[in-house]
C-alpha cells in the first residue's frame, strides 16, 4: 500500500499572503546560511595574517558588500521576530495549572535579543 | 484510552515493526541554529556591512593585531564555531523543507542527503579552520 499524496501546484505559495509570508521566512535561511559562509572565509583570511585580512576589510568596503550586507540583514530581522514569535508555541512554560502567558516566553526572547546585541557590538566596536 | 495507548509504544504497534526516526536530531540543530541565527547573526550583519564600511567608531577596532588577538582566545573560537555552524543546520532543514513543497517531494532522500551533507562539510571546515588558527 503506497501513501496517499495530494498533488497541488508548485505555486500555491503565491495563493495567499499568509502562505507568501511562509515561504519569505523559510526564505530568511538562505540569507543567514550565506551570511555564515562569508563568516567561514573571514576568519580562514584572518588566519592567513594581516595582508589578507586587510584584503577582506577592503571587500567590505565595496558598495556590492554593503548593498547585500542590507539585504541580508532585512531577512535576519524577519528571521528573529518570526522566530521569537514562534518560540511559545514549541516552549510552553507551566507555573503550576496555570500556563505563562506567551508574550512573556517572546518578550524575554526580545529582551535578550537586545541585550546580547548590545553586548557584542559594545565588545567588537568599542572596548 | 490514550494512556493505554502510550504505554503500546510506537516501536511496535500493532504488531508491525516501526522504522525509529532520526529526525529529533536534525530538529534540535534546527532549533539551536534558529535561535542562534535570531539572536547573533543581525548584529554581525550591522557590524560588518554598516559600521565597518562606514568607520562608523573609526579604524581602530578593527585592527588586525586586535581581532587575532580575541580570535586566538579559546572560548571566542567556540562561541565563533556555535554562530557559523548551527545556522547551516538551521539552513538545511528549511532548505528541504521549501524544495519539498515547490514540488520536489519525490526526491526528497536526495534532497536530504544535500542539504544536512552540506551542512556537515560546512561544520567540518568551521572546525578545521578554527581548531588550526594561529
Amino acid at each position: 500500500m503506497s501513501p496517499y499524496i495530494r498533488h497541488y501546484p508548485n505555486t500555491w505559495w503565491l495563493k495567499r499572503r499568509s502562505y507568501f509570508l511562509f515561504m519569505v521566512r523559510e526564505f530568511t535561511s538562505i540569507f543567514v546560511a550565506g551570511y555564515c559562509v562569508f563568516l567561514l572565509y573571514f576568519f580562514y583570511k584572518l588566519s592567513q595574517g594581516p595582508e589578507a585580512y586587510y584584503r577582506v576589510i577592503e571587500l567590505l568596503k565595496c558598495p556590492l558588500s554593503v548593498i547585500l550586507h542590507i539585504i541580508a540583514f532585512i531577512f535576519a530581522v524577519y528571521h528573529s521576530i518570526t522566530w521569537f514569535n514562534l518560540t511559545p508555541k514549541i516552549f510552553i512554560l507551566r507555573i503550576g495549572e496555570e500556563k505563562l502567558p506567551s508574550f512573556l516566553i517572546s518578550g524575554a526572547n526580545f529582551i535578550a535579543w537586545v541585550v546580547i546585541s548590545a553586548i557584542l557590538a559594545w565588545i567588537i566596536s568599542v572596548v | 484510552m490514550g494512556r493505554h495507548f502510550c504505554h503500546l509504544g510506537m516501536d511496535n504497534f500493532g504488531g508491525i515493526k516501526m522504522r525509529r526516526s532520526n529526525e529529533p536530531i536534525w530538529w534540535s540543530l534546527f532549533a539551536a541554529g534558529g535561535v542562534i541565527s535570531a539572536l547573533f547573526i543581525p548584529i554581525l550583519m550591522l557590524i560588518t556591512g554598516i559600521v565597518l564600511p562606514f568607520t562608523l567608531t573609526g579604524e581602530e577596532p578593527f585592527i588586525y593585531e586586535r581581532i587575532h588577538g580575541a580570535v586566538m582566545h579559546p572560548i571566542i573560537r567556540i562561541l565563533v564555531f556555535a554562530i557559523i555552524a548551527f545556522p547551516l543546520f538551521h539552513f538545511a532543514h528549511r532548505f528541504r523543507s521549501i524544495l519539498s513543497d515547490i514540488g520536489l517531494l519525490k526526491y526528497r532522500p536526495v534532497i536530504s542527503v544535500l542539504c544536512y551533507g552540506s551542512a556537515i562539510i560546512g561544520t567540518i571546515l568551521t572546525a578545521i579552520v578554527l581548531w588550526k588558527f594561529k
